[in-house]
C-alpha cells in the first residue's frame, strides 16, 4: 500500500511506502551534503548563519521533537553508561528500557526529517550542570523533569502539525513518555498520587501543554548548541 | 439494546438524520468508522461538495468526542464502584486509586461540557456490566479488578490516539485530547506497574493478562513507524514498546460494548 506524506515547510514529500521512503531518506542526506558544501565558505565568514533554525511547519515541529529526543537519549545514555551508587537490578532495567526508547524516537525523527527535508537539525551538545549522576535522587529529579517536560511538549505542539501521520506518530510517542514520566515519579514517590500528580493534571483532569517557547525556556538549561525557531518565537 | 447489532444495522437514513433519538445518538456514536464512509459517498454524490464536507469534519469530530465520553463514563463508573466496594481495595492502594478515579470524573464532566459548547447532546450514561454476564468478579477479587482496570486504561490511551485526526480540525479539542490521551498513558503504566508489569508494551498482550483481553493489545507488536524499523536498535520488544499503537472507533467499540448492557 502506497501511503504519501506531504510535509509543509520546505520541498518535501514523505513517501512512507519502505522502499521509497529510504530512497528518499538518500536523496535527503545527499542534498544536506550539496548544502553543506555550498554555503561553507560563507559560515566561516559569518558564523551567525550557522545558527540553525528548526523550519517553518511541520518541518519546525518534527525538529523540535528531534531536539527534545535528542536531549533524553543522550541524558538515559549517561545514565545507563555509569548508573548510580547502590542503583537496584528493577532501576536498572527500566532505565535501560527508557534509553532504548530515547533512541528509537531520536533515530526516528532522524530518519523521517531526513526523508523530507534537507534541514535537519545536526547533533546537539548538552550540559548537565547540578546533576549529579552517582546521585540516585539527582539522576530521578531529572529523568521527572524531563519526561514531564515531553509530554507538555508534545501536548502543546499536536495542534501545530498539520500532516495528519505525523500528528498520529507524535501521539504515539507522547503517550509512552507519559507512561516513563509515570514510572519515574511513582518510584520517586511508591504508590503515592504523584504518577499523575496534582502539579502536573490540572482539574479537569489535563495533563499540561506548553508551548514551544515555554519549553525551550527550561529545555535550553541541558542544551549547548544554539539554534533558533523564529516561527514560534525562539531565538 | 445491542450495540453490535446497532452498528450493523446502520443505514443512510438514519446516519444522516441530525435530530436523532438517544438510541440514535448511541447508534451514531459507535458507526463513526462506517459513517465516515457513507458520508463520504453521500457528499460524493450531492451537489453539496463544499458544505458537506465540514458537515463531516464536525460531525467526526463530536462522534470522537462521544465515544471518549462513552469510555471516560465506563471508567469513572468502574472505580467508583470499586472504591465503595468495602474491602475490595488494600489501604496501600487507595490513594492511587481515588486519583485516577478523581480524573476519569473530571473526564466525564469536560467532555460533556465540551459536547453542549458545540451544541451537540452529550450521549447518556449506558448500563454496564462489569462483570460480563458473570464471566469477571473485578469487585470481589482484587486481581481481577486491576486487570481490568489495566484493560481499560490501555484501551483509552489506544482509542484517543485512533480519533486524533477526527479531532485534528479543532486545535482546541486536539490539544484537550492529547491532553486527556497522556493522563490516561500516566494510569495505563500506574496500573500495570502495581500488577507488576514494566510501564510500557511490550510486543502484543504482555502484562500478565488472560486472552479475553487480548483484542486490548492486538497491534501493539509493530515495528515499523512510515518506513522505520524501531526493531533494529534493540529487538522487537523495545521497538514495539517505544511506539503505543492506534485503536480505531470501531476495535474501540466492540471492546467497551462487551461491558455494556444498554
Amino acid at each position: 500500500m502506497k501511503n504519501i506524506i506531504n510535509v509543509s515547510g520546505k520541498d518535501a514529500t514523505l513517501d512512507t511506502n519502505r522502499r521509497n521512503f529510504l530512497r528518499l531518506s538518500g536523496m535527503g542526506i545527499a542534498l544536506a551534503g550539496i548544502a553543506l558544501a555550498g554555503c561553507k565558505d560563507e559560515m566561516s565568514d559569518n558564523p551567525m548563519t550557522s545558527i540553525f533554525d528548526l523550519g517553518e511547519g511541520d518541518v519546525g515541529v518534527l525538529n523540535y521533537a528531534y531536539a527534545l529526543e535528542q536531549l533524553e537519549a543522550d541524558f538515559y545514555s549517561k545514565v545507563v553508561n555509569s548508573f548510580y551508587t547502590g542503583i537496584s537490578d528493577t532501576e536498572k532495567q527500566l532505565f535501560t528500557d527508557l534509553y532504548h526508547h530515547e533512541v528509537i524516537h531520536r533515530d526516528f525523527f532522524k530518519a523521517a526529517i531526513s526523508g523530507a527535508t534537507s534541514k535537519v537539525l545536526p547533533t546537539l551538545e548538552f550540559k548537565y550542570d547540578g546533576v549529579d549522576f552517582k546521585s540516585r535522587n539527582s539522576v530521578l529529579a531529572t529523568a521527572k523533569a524531563l519526561e514531564d517536560t515531553g509530554v507538555a511538549a508534545y501536548n502543546g505542539a499536536g495542534r501545530l502539525l498539520t500532516n495528519l501521520d505525523y500528528l498520529v506518530i507524535a501521539g504515539k510517542i507522547v503517550s509512552v513518555e507519559a507512561r516513563h514520566a509515570s514510572a519515574i515519579r511513582d518510584i520517586i514517590n511508591p504508590k503515592s498520587v504523584d504518577f499523575s500528580g496534582n502539579d502536573v493534571i490540572d482539574a479537569n483532569g489535563l495533563d499540561l501543554a506548553k508551548t514551544p517557547a515555554q519549553i525551550a525556556a527550561v529545555a535550553t538549561m541541558f542544551i549547548k548548541t544554539p539554534f533558533t525557531w523564529k516561527e514560534q518565537g525562539i531565538g | 439494546m445491542n450495540i453490535l447489532n446497532s452498528l450493523y444495522n446502520l443505514t443512510d437514513d438514519n446516519l444522516t438524520d441530525t435530530k436523532m433519538s438517544r438510541g440514535g445518538y448511541i447508534s451514531n456514536l459507535f458507526g463513526i468508522a462506517k459513517k465516515a464512509t457513507i458520508i463520504t459517498a453521500a457528499v460524493a454524490m450531492s451537489a453539496r461538495a463544499e458544505k458537506g464536507s465540514v458537515v463531516q469534519s464536525q460531525t467526526a469530530l463530536t462522534d470522537a468526542l462521544q465515544l471518549a465520553l462513552t469510555l471516560e463514563y465506563l471508567e469513572d463508573e468502574y472505580y467508583a464502584m470499586g472504591l465503595a466496594k468495602a474491602g475490595l481495595i488494600p489501604a496501600a492502594d487507595r490513594a492511587v486509586i481515588q486519583q485516577i478515579s478523581k480524573h476519569e470524573a473530571a473526564h466525564v464532566s469536560f467532555l460533556k461540557a465540551a459536547l453542549t459548547s458545540m451544541s451537540v447532546t452529550p450521549v447518556a450514561k449506558p448500563t454496564f456490566d462489569f462483570t460480563v454476564k458473570g464471566n469477571f468478579q473485578p469487585f470481589t477479587d482484587y486481581n481481577q479488578f486491576m486487570i481490568l482496570a489495566q484493560a481499560f486504561e490501555d484501551t483509552g490511551v489506544r482509542a484517543y490516539k485512533g480519533q486524533a485526526g477526527n479531532v485534528a480540525s479543532n486545535k482546541d479539542v486536539l490539544q484537550a485530547a492529547l491532553q486527556i490521551h497522556a493522563v490516561e498513558a500516566r494510569h495505563a503504566a500506574q496500573i500495570r506497574r502495581m500488577r507488576g508489569n514494566k510501564g510500557w508494551i511490550e510486543l502484543a498482550n504482555d502484562g500478565n493478562m488472560p486472552a479475553a483481553t487480548n483484542p486490548v493489545y492486538a497491534g501493539e507488536e509493530v515495528t515499523m513507524q512510515v518506513g522505520f524499523n524501531t526493531a533494529n536498535a534493540f529487538g522487537a520488544a523495545a521497538g514495539s514498546a517505544a511506539f503505543d499503537e492506534t485503536l480505531s472507533g470501531a476495535d474501540a467499540t466492540v471492546i467497551a460494548s462487551l461491558f455494556i448492557v444498554k
